[in-house]
């Protein structure tokens, strides 16, 4: 089982699924094992596409669960907060937006991993 | 003895060319261990995307994108990737003669080519020979961006969706192993997807949000990261060709050493049996 940010909300996939091809948004793809324990990956936004016997995710910009790291994740949203308080053409302020949503998601998923009781 | 004074200046100059060609070979070996990892790196994205376009390729698609639609070739395009800078051995010639080839092979059908290009090499290349320029990009520097081939992309994506072109190709040096790098043809528009083994003959996917949407991301993404591997793929290989072709430069200089130090040597001693024949001779005329 997987679980994914589609554009049009998470999805679960379960083995045997529909094809189905969806672009992703900013935050967390988690990957159900045999055992029951769950990986988790922060994605960027990318593309993903279900065939009945394999998923791919095309992710813009990946991270592994372990390699999360809450300091830097919590800089690049200041960064991008400051980024979008500084923006003056449309273009700017649309592309410091969508890097303040990626910064915001990539904190939350380092923050969700810290609680406790997961894994 | 004017000889072995002149050849020992000749030494040390070929000395200094020598220590240069040796330091740019240490630094090509080390900045290509660099590329080779990034290229290592982005593999895997790539070889992904291409997979999904042979998924899109086998099914029956309610959507028909431009990008994969054929059509009657009255003009076509070239992506021609080069390198930076030069002293790279063979790498940027052998490119751009595959690519005049190709644009003569299209010239006697009666097609003419236009040309994108990225890399100074070829931009100073096709400035001599001619050709209409659709786009470049240059001053890549050793770790490649995607954003700073975006431009590119996106002019010859809009000649191609205007009409101006009815296909693109993209000439690129492919890295095979240090010693080899060969130049390589690969069609980018028209997609043309690769068909894979394994699923059933007529389904559609469920599209979120549209297909039309969909597939144009998909398909935008799919060039985008064919051409991104390939610069990086070119930057591998230059610096493998640099550093094998300052090797044998390194090696050549060892050998024109050893030449010159033999010369000088035989000039020495030609000079020292001189010196002691004439006194010899000297001192025979005085005592006789």
């Amino acid at each position: 089982m997987l679980f994914a940010p589609a554009a049009m909300g998470e999805v679960g996939i379960a083995p045997r699924h529909a094809p189905l091809l969806t672009t992703l948004k900013p935050g967390t793809v988690r990957v159900q094992q045999a055992d029951g324990s769950e990986l988790p990956f922060f994605v960027g936004g990318g593309i993903l596409e279900v065939q009945p016997h394999l998923v791919t995710v095309l992710a813009d910009t990946a991270l592994r669960g372990e390699d999360a790291d809450e300091a830097a994740a919590a800089q690049s949203k200041a960064e991008a907060e400051a980024k979008l308080a500084g923006a003056k053409t449309e273009m700017d302020l649309a592309q410091a937006q969508q890097e303040l949503v990626e910064a915001a998601a990539r904190l939350e998923f380092v923050k969700k991993l810290k609680e406790p009781g997961h894994r | 003895m004017a000889g072995a004074k002149e050849i020992r200046t000749k030494i040390k100059s070929v000395k200094n060319t020598q220590k240069i060609t040796r330091a740019m070979e240490k630094v090509a070996m080390s900045k290509m261990r660099r590329a080779q990892e990034r290229m290592a790196r982005a593999r895997p994205y790539s070889e992904k995307i291409r997979l999904v376009l042979g998924h899109l390729a086998s099914a029956n698609l309610e959507y028909k994108h431009t990008y994969t639609v054929e059509r009657p070739v009255k003009r076509v395009a070239f992506l021609i990737v080069s390198s930076d800078r030069g002293l790279a051995g063979g790498l940027n010639m052998n490119a751009f003669r595959v690519a005049v080839r190709n644009i003569k092979e299209w010239k006697d059908q009666g097609v003419e080519t236009d040309v994108a290009l990225i890399g100074n090499k070829a931009i100073s290349f096709f400035r001599r020979v001619g050709g209409k320029v659709l786009g470049t990009a240059n001053q890549l520097g050793d770790k490649p961006q995607l954003s700073q081939l975006l431009g590119v992309i996106k002019l010859l994506t809009d000649s191609y969706r205007n009409g101006d072109v009815d296909r693109v190709f993209l000439l690129s040096t492919e890295f095979v192993n240090t010693m080899t790098q060969k130049p390589t043809v690969r069609q980018l528009l028209p997609v043309l997807p690769v068909k894979s083994e394994g699923l059933l003959s007529h389904w559609d996917y469920i599209y979120e949000p549209s297909s039309a949407e969909l597939m144009d991301t998909v398909l935008q993404r799919y060039i985008e990261s064919q051409v991104y591997q390939a610069v990086i793929e070119n930057a591998a290989s230059e610096q493998s060709a640099r550093m094998v072709a300052m090797k044998s430069a390194s090696d050549n200089a060892g050998k024109i050493i050893g030449g010159l130090q033999l010369s000088y040597n035989k000039a020495r001693q030609a000079s020292i049996t001189k010196e002691l024949s004439e006194i010899v001779g000297g001192a025979a005329a005085i005592s006789g």
